[in-house]
């Protein structure tokens, strides 16, 4: 790699700044709307006039708690359960497909492809009238299997191209040294796929933290609802008032675990990412 | 410890090419046994057939007389060194070592286990590495433990994929040293596959030539170099490789490029057979006239010859000397080219002489042959015309019992010790 020469270093600082503040900036005015009191929310001006959490108290204590707190529980839960189920089933399943030979590996590829490619929006119909004959509407497995058709197209996806960088004389190696197939696959492989399951747990389950097509549509009560669902219902102090204040400070509760877990694991994200498209 | 039998196996990949064509090898107990042979021969193929990390197509794989040819690899207590060593990044060198002997929990206890990785990592020098990981290692450090792995398991065989074929020159010659070393110490028998001759020669008793998936002949490196079967075996041990120049008798002597050559008559008879034959000269065979000993000069012709240039390498010097290929034997040498994985042989004769030589490129120089050790090969089939069996049989013969000298002694350097 070659070193970059001070005018390209300030060149690409500078752009860096500029895609910082194209993206962060909405960000940054949400939450400042999220610490303005209710009459300050349309002065017009970036920063709250004077900083108040009475929004966070709202959300959490006052009259939209009903509403957000089990849909806080409701997209921890769902959004963790679809995560685990997708990482385990992705796990095997790439595994087969980086590894065995098989007929009909062609066709779990395209298929899984398939299913990602279809538009959510045009399956949650069909899907919400069969949910209510089967007894699925507003349920947590209601939205977790939905979940699982987006998540384990892109961790198949993400995994089989991991797996597929270990060298194969490891596993070969293993065999030879006494293990069987099984003992291979979880003393050398998983631990060295571990980084790579990582980050596909991480997207994973972002998709499902984010999901507003399937939460809105598959449930009707607080039961399943979860918060992006949960943050259009939310209703002004009178019919006169927008909820504004109470739906900044909503998304910024919901943004925050997200980055906790990209503070935490970057470094896996990153190098799970780059290894499965460079060869190490 | 172990003896393997390998009869008539054959292997065919699913898209139907054959890289091993039918090779029967028997591989005492103790022995170290090489395969060696140009890229595509087939020799890492076998290999891995013998571990059991290839399913074998046809024929039998006998170790110690049990048919192993469906015993998963697990099952044959084999052990193996990878060519990229395969070492597990995620374990210590300590934990890699110990990663056959933890697979069989059931049968050694903790303290057993760590004896055995302290004792290889002894034998291996790497007692002070234990704790790192294989990512902070050398090449050479991580090879030692791709051995301690092997050696830890007290397998029935060692299986070696050109385990040296990642490091530089010099450690090379250190670690296949140790290689030999050990494995006369501890007198397991193994199989090492390698390209390089250096390897094959001094580390095999015996030494398996294969090409194109076929057996060409297997003998101690002495056999193989100075009564090779054909001329394949003949132009791919040695190096500088042997010279094959075209020759046809006349007047009861052999006409070359470079020059008539007065041969005993077994080299004569040989060459009668057909009408024009390959002479097969090592380089060693060639002298400068000047240095030549009073006693053998009777033995060899003396010629004349243009050298275009000279290479000194302080121990020896390298003479060359082009001449002109004759067409009739231009497929035949091309074919040759072809399975030693070169170009074409040139039209280039190499002569070893004594370093302190004056001979230099571009001036004329007085030659000697020695005509003694020529070999003659047939152009149509390759066949050596010249070479003994029972001459060669004696070689391999005073090999092996070279071989157990050096295992007693090493056995009773074991007991002392």
């Amino acid at each position: 790699m070659k070193t970059l020469s001070t005018k390209q270093k300030i060149a690409w600082g500078l752009i860096a700044v500029l895609v910082l503040l194209y993206t962060l900036w909405p960000l940054f005015s949400i939450l400042m709307t999220s610490f303005k009191a209710p009459g300050d929310l349309f002065s017009g001006k970036l920063l709250p006039t004077q900083f108040s959490t009475e929004n966070y108290q709202t959300i959490f204590a006052g009259s939209a708690g009903e509403l957000f707190l089990p849909a806080l529980r409701n997209s921890i839960g769902i959004s963790l359960i679809s995560t685990l189920i997708a990482v385990i089933l992705a796990t095997f399943c790439a595994y087969a497909i980086a590894r065995l030979d098989f007929p009909g590996k062609r066709l779990i590829l395209n298929t899984a492809l398939g299913v990602s490619m279809f538009p959510v929006i045009s399956i949650v119909t069909p899907l919400f009238n069969l949910w209510r004959q089967i007894g699925l509407y507003d349920t947590w497995p209601g939205l977790i299997i939905p979940y699982l058709s987006l998540t384990l197209p892109i961790s198949i996806y993400t995994l089989a191209a991991y797996f597929q960088q270990i060298p194969w004389e490891l596993e070969q190696a293993a065999q030879v040294d006494g293990a069987t197939n099984w003992q291979a696959f979880r003393k050398v492989i998983v631990p060295l796929a571990a980084p790579g399951v990582f980050t596909t747990a991480i997207i994973a389950f972002f998709i499902a933290w984010n999901d507003f097509v399937y939460g809105i549509s598959l449930t009707s009560t607080e039961a399943a609802r979860p918060v992006p669902a949960a943050l259009a219902f939310f209703t002004g102090a009178s019919q006169f008032e927008d909820p504004t204040g109470a739906i900044s400070a909503a998304a910024i509760v919901v943004t925050i675990p997200i980055i906790i877990i990209v503070v935490l694991f970057q470094r896996q994200i990153v190098s799970g990412l780059t290894q499965g498209a460079v060869k190490g | 410890m172990a003896a393997i039998t390998l009869k008539d196996i054959v292997k065919t990949y699913d898209d139907g090419f054959t890289a091993v064509k039918g090779v029967s090898l028997d591989i005492a107990d103790g022995e170290f046994m090489i395969l060696v042979g140009p890229s595509g021969c087939g020799k890492s193929t076998l290999l891995r057939m013998i571990v059991g990390l290839e399913d074998i197509t046809a024929g039998d794989l006998e170790i110690d007389g049990k048919r192993v040819n469906d015993v998963p690899p697990r099952d044959r207590n084999l052990s193996m060194v990878f060519q990229n060593y395969a070492l597990y990044p995620h374990l210590t060198v300590g934990e890699n070592i110990a990663f056959p002997l933890r697979l069989k929990k059931s049968e050694l206890n903790d303290d057993e286990i760590n004896r055995r990785v302290k004792e290889a990592a002894e034998m291996l020098e790497l007692n002070d590495h234990l704790d790192r990981k294989p990512a902070n290692l050398s090449g050479g450090q991580r090879q030692r433990v791709a051995m301690g792995r092997a050696i830890v398991r007290h397998a029935d065989a060692f299986l070696f994929d050109e385990p040296l074929s990642n490091l530089d020159a010099k450690l090379r010659g250190q670690m296949r040293t140790q290689i030999a070393q050990l494995q006369r110490r501890l007198g397991t028998t193994s199989i090492y596959v390698t390209h390089d001759q250096t390897e094959a020669m001094t580390l095999g008793d015996r030494v398996a030539v294969l090409k194109k998936g076929l057996l060409q002949q297997c003998a101690s490196p002495r056999e193989l170099y100075e009564q090779p079967v054909n001329i394949f075996v003949a132009g791919f041990i040695g190096s500088p490789s042997m010279n094959f120049v075209p020759a046809r008798v006349d007047n009861g002597k052999l006409q070359t490029p470079i020059g008539e050559l007065t041969v005993p008559d077994r080299v004569l008879k040989a060459a009668q057979q057909k009408e024009m034959v390959i002479l097969g000269l090592r380089p060693d065979f060639f002298e400068d006239e000047e240095f030549v000993d009073e006693k053998v000069r009777e033995h060899g012709t003396v010629f004349t010859a243009t050298p275009t240039h000279v290479e000194w390498l302080g121990n020896e010097q390298y003479a060359y000397i082009t001449y002109e290929h004759d067409p009739k034997l231009k497929p035949v040498l091309d074919e040759l080219a072809h399975d030693l994985d070169q170009d074409e042989i040139p039209a280039t004769l190499v002569l070893a002489t004594n370093s302190a030589s004056r001979v230099r490129g571009g001036q004329e120089g007085k030659f000697w042959l020695d005509t003694r050790l020529l070999h003659v090969f047939d152009p149509d089939t390759g066949d050596n015309l010249t070479r003994d069996p029972e001459a060669g049989q004696k070689l391999t013969e005073e090999a092996a019992e070279e071989r157990q000298r050096e295992i007693d002694r090493a056995n009773s350097e074991k007991t002392e010790a």
